[in-house]
C-alpha cells in the first residue's frame, strides 16, 4: 500500500494529509489531527458515536476512508463551538442535563446540529427519527431529545 | 491496523469497468457508500487485495424519468430516494422502505446497489424494487445487459453479476394510476434494525378485478423471493377478504424461513401471513376497491 494525498477542509482549515487507502477518516482525525472529540464506538456503523459532517452530511467516521473526503469539507465536533462560545446545541445538552457518561454525546449533538440546519424547528417525532441511529447506553434519550428541541426554540427566540 | 488492500477511484464509469477488467486474479471488490462492505472488510467475512471506489463517479448518482421508465442511478444514495419526488409518485413501497431503512448516517451513503450487490435477503430496498418488477442494468467494458432483479439472485448472497461487471442502473416501468405499492418492515423495534420481515405488494386494476398482483417478501428464504403462488391467486380476480386471506396463507406457506437471534421461522411465516393480508387488502383499498380486512 502506498500513501496518497488526500486535500480537504477540517473544521474551516485547509489540510493537505498523507494517508494510507485503508485509513479510515475517524483514525485521521483522532491519530493524525488530535480531534479526539470524535469517538470510536462500535466500529460496525450502529453506534453513531463517530459521527461527523461531511460536506454537511451527518456521516459515519469509521466507515468512511478518508482518501474518499478528497475535495471535501468535514466538520467535527471541535469545529461547532465559535471560540469560547458553544454552538446552541452543545448549550442545549448542558442546561438539559443531556450528557450521562459523555461517551455518545459529540456524534448526538452533531446529528442535532445537522437536523436543526435543515429543519429549524422540529417536532419531537422528527428528532426522534433523525436520531435514531445514535446510541445512548445509559439512555439519557428523553434529556437529548428535550435539548435539541429546546435548541431549536432559542434559536427562532433570538 | 485493519486489511490492506489497493484503491483506486475512477472518475468516470469508463475508468471504472476498465479498472473492473483489468483484475486478473487481484481479488477486487467495487465499494460504494461502504455501510455494508466496510463493515464486512474490518470483520474480514471479506478479504480484498484492491478496491475500486465509485465515490467521484457522479453521473451514476441520478433519478430520471424517460418516456415510461423510471431509472436510479446505482450510486443513488438511500437518502437520494427520500427527497425524490418521484420515487415517492411512482415508487411509494421503495420511498416507505428508505423510510425505515438503518439511521440517518448510513441513509446518507448506503446507495441502491449496493442494497442489492450485498446480497443480504434482509435488504430493505430489494422487496419493493422486486414489487415493481424492476431491472438491474450491468455494465462491463465491452457494454452493458439487463436483468430482471427476479432473475438476479441466485441463493444466499449469490447473484448472476461477473467479476467485471457493475451494477449501474436500476429502472422500472412507472406504474399507471390503476396501480397500488406498499412496503411494510417489521423488526424488533422501529429505529435502526435488521429486518425480520419485510413485504412489499403492487397491485394493478381495471373494471374491479386484480390485473395484476406482486407480492415480494424479504428474511424468509435464502433471497428475497416472490410468492408467486400467491400472485397467481390474486391475479384475474377481484378480491374479496376471503381470497386475500388464502392468498397471504399461501404466501406464508411458499415461504423458507430460518430461526435465528430475530425471530423464529414460525413467527416470520406468521408474519407473511399477516403482513401480506393487510398490505394486500391496503393496497386494493389505495385503488378504491376497499375490502374490510382488519
Amino acid at each position: 500500500m502506498k500513501r496518497q494525498t488526500v486535500r480537504f477542509t477540517i473544521n474551516g482549515e485547509a489540510r493537505e494529509l498523507a494517508v494510507y487507502p485503508n485509513d479510515l477518516l475517524l483514525n485521521v482525525l483522532r491519530d493524525q489531527e488530535s480531534l479526539t472529540g470524535t469517538k470510536y464506538g462500535c466500529g460496525i456503523g450502529e453506534c453513531g458515536a463517530c459521527t461527523v459532517q461531511v460536506d454537511g452530511a451527518p456521516t459515519l467516521s469509521c466507515l468512511k476512508l478518508a482518501v474518499s473526503v478528497d475535495g471535501c469539507k468535514v466538520v467535527t465536533i471541535e469545529g461547532l463551538a465559535k471560540g469560547n462560545q458553544l454552538d446552541p446545541v452543545q448549550e442545549a445538552f448542558l442546561d438539559n442535563s443531556a450528557v450521562q457518561c459523555g461517551f455518545c454525546t459529540p456524534g448526538m449533538v452533531m446529528m442535532g446540529r445537522a437536523l436543526l440546519d435543515e429543519k429549524p424547528r422540529p417536532t419531537e417525532q422528527e428528532v426522534r427519527d433523525h436520531m435514531r441511529g445514535s446510541l445512548c447506553r445509559c439512555t439519557g434519550y428523553a434529556s437529548i431529545v428535550r435539548a435539541i428541541m429546546v435548541a431549536g426554540e432559542k434559536a427562532e427566540l433570538s | 491496523m485493519f486489511a490492506e488492500f489497493d484503491l483506486e477511484m475512477p472518475n468516470s464509469l469508463d475508468e471504472a469497468v476498465l479498472a473492473l477488467a483489468r483484475s486478473d486474479g487481484i481479488e477486487t471488490l467495487t465499494l460504494a457508500g461502504g455501510s455494508s462492505l466496510m463493515v464486512d472488510i474490518r470483520a474480514r467475512r471479506v478479504v480484498p487485495e484492491r478496491l475500486i471506489s465509485l465515490a467521484r463517479i457522479n453521473e451514476l448518482r441520478r433519478i430520471e424519468i424517460l418516456g415510461p421508465r423510471i431509472t436510479i442511478g446505482s450510486r443513488t444514495t438511500v437518502s437520494d430516494i427520500l427527497r425524490s419526488n418521484q420515487v415517492a409518485e411512482h415508487g411509494a413501497a421503495l420511498a416507505a422502505s428508505a423510510e425505515v431503512f438503518a439511521g440517518q448516517m448510513v441513509r446518507n451513503v448506503a446507495t441502491v446497489a449496493g442494497n442489492i450487490a450485498c446480497g443480504s435477503p434482509a435488504a430493505d430496498l430489494v422487496p419493493p424494487l422486486l414489487s415493481l418488477d424492476a431491472d438491474v442494468v450491468l455494465t462491463n467494458a465491452s457494454g452493458f445487459r439487463t436483468v430482471p432483479l427476479a432473475d438476479y439472485f441466485t441463493g444466499f448472497k449469490q447473484d448472476v453479476r461477473r467479476p467485471d461487471e457493475l451494477i449501474t442502473a436500476i429502472s422500472w416501468d412507472v406504474p399507471g394510476a390503476k396501480c397500488a405499492n406498499r412496503f411494510y418492515k417489521l423488526a424488533r423495534r422501529k429505529g435502526d434494525a435488521i429486518t425480520v420481515t419485510g413485504v412489499a405488494v403492487t397491485l394493478g386494476a381495471a373494471n374491479g378485478v386484480c390485473t395484476k398482483a406482486r407480492v415480494a417478501l424479504g428474511a424468509v428464504a435464502p433471497i428475497v423471493m416472490r410468492a408467486r403462488a400467491a400472485e397467481a391467486m390474486l391475479e384475474g380476480s377481484t378480491l374479496t377478504v376471503e381470497l386475500i386471506e388464502e392468498a397471504s396463507l399461501k404466501a406464508a406457506e411458499e415461504c423458507q424461513p430460518i430461526d435465528d437471534i430475530r425471530a423464529s421461522a414460525d413467527y416470520r411465516r406468521h408474519a407473511v401471513h399477516m403482513l401480506t393480508r393487510r398490505l394486500v387488502a391496503g393496497a386494493w383499498a389505495d385503488l378504491h376497491l376497499a375490502t374490510e380486512v382488519s
